[in-house]
């Protein structure tokens, strides 16, 4: 099971209660779309992703990076057991829609940069190493169920 | 992936905003490598001090971005321009080159807190591009 500092946990908590998740969620799923093209192999029904212009603008990339923060914040809720609660989630990724999992990581560095770029000074090495824990965790759980 | 004549242009118009604050950045990058990737703290083993903002984390990250700015002036042929520095990181300093991907992504975080209006996402996928480019040329002499 997966150990939290009290500085770790707090620090998780406070960021997500900080940032603008309307902001967040859509910025890092269209950076990940712009920096790591082939991520775009995933979105074939989102319509125009042609360029950078088109996926910053593009609403169906905006909705779903929502739908992307929603599921972390669910991993916010569930810290102490992430690999459970994300149970579903990893069946839906490796069965339906086949995501490489390495993918994940990818979206985890726009998340970051994202995140860091949101706050700026206050995101610290000491805060940038329990975010990037965090998303270790998420990742590792999302990944348990392929196979 | 290499560099497109646009990715060049990019990069270089960039690093004109970065190099007032170079010093700045290449301390943060590398202290936030030394904290958030505690194994890169074995290559500096020599050092009393490995704290953030320490005297010889400053002095090394001054070093590594003149490195990157040496690299982006001779973007166009990255690996005759980098040979000697290939050599020593090959045959002297022996850093695993999976590394460099570390110190990259650290670089481009820095990037993100401090020029947070400049570091787009056309611009990250052409300073990802390069770091990746610098990282490949760095590592031609290891076998």
């Amino acid at each position: 099971m997966v150990q939290w500092s009290d500085f770790e946990r707090a620090t998780i908590q406070d960021i997500f209660s900080k940032i603008n998740s309307d902001f967040v969620g859509p910025a890092a799923l269209s950076r990940c779309l712009i920096v790591y093209p082939w991520t775009q192999r995933y979105f074939g029904s989102f319509g125009n992703l042609y360029n950078a212009d088109a996926i910053t603008s593009n609403p169906k990339v905006a909705a779903h990076g929502k739908v992307v923060l929603a599921g972390l914040e669910k991993a916010v809720k569930n810290m102490d057991d992430i690999k459970t609660a994300y149970k579903d989630l990893s069946v839906l990724h490796s069965e339906k829609l086949h995501v490489d999992p390495d993918n994940f990581n990818l979206l985890s560095d726009c998340l970051t940069i994202v995140v860091a770029s949101q706050m700026g000074d206050a995101f610290t090495a000491d805060v940038q190493a329990a975010f990037q824990k965090f998303l270790a965790v998420a990742v590792a759980s999302l990944r348990k169920q392929y196979h | 992936m290499s560099l497109t004549a646009k990715d060049k242009e990019t990069v270089k118009a960039f690093w004109a905003k970065v190099a007032p604050k170079a010093d700045d950045i290449g301390q943060d990058a590398l202290s936030r490598m030394l904290v958030v990737y505690p194994q890169t703290k074995t290559y500096f083993s020599h050092w009393k001090d490995l704290s953030p903002g320490s005297a010889p984390v400053k002095k090394h990250g001054a070093t590594v971005m003149g490195g990157v700015a040496d690299a982006v002036a001779k973007i166009d042929d990255l690996t005759a321009g980098l040979l000697n520095l290939s050599e020593l990181h090959a045959f002297t300093l022996r850093v695993d080159p999976a590394n460099f991907k570390i110190l990259a992504h650290n670089i481009l975080v820095v990037c993100a807190i401090k020029l947070p209006n400049d570091f787009t996402p056309e611009v990250h996928v052409a300073v990802d591009k390069f770091l990746a480019a610098l990282a490949r040329a760095l590592a031609e002499k290891y076998r």
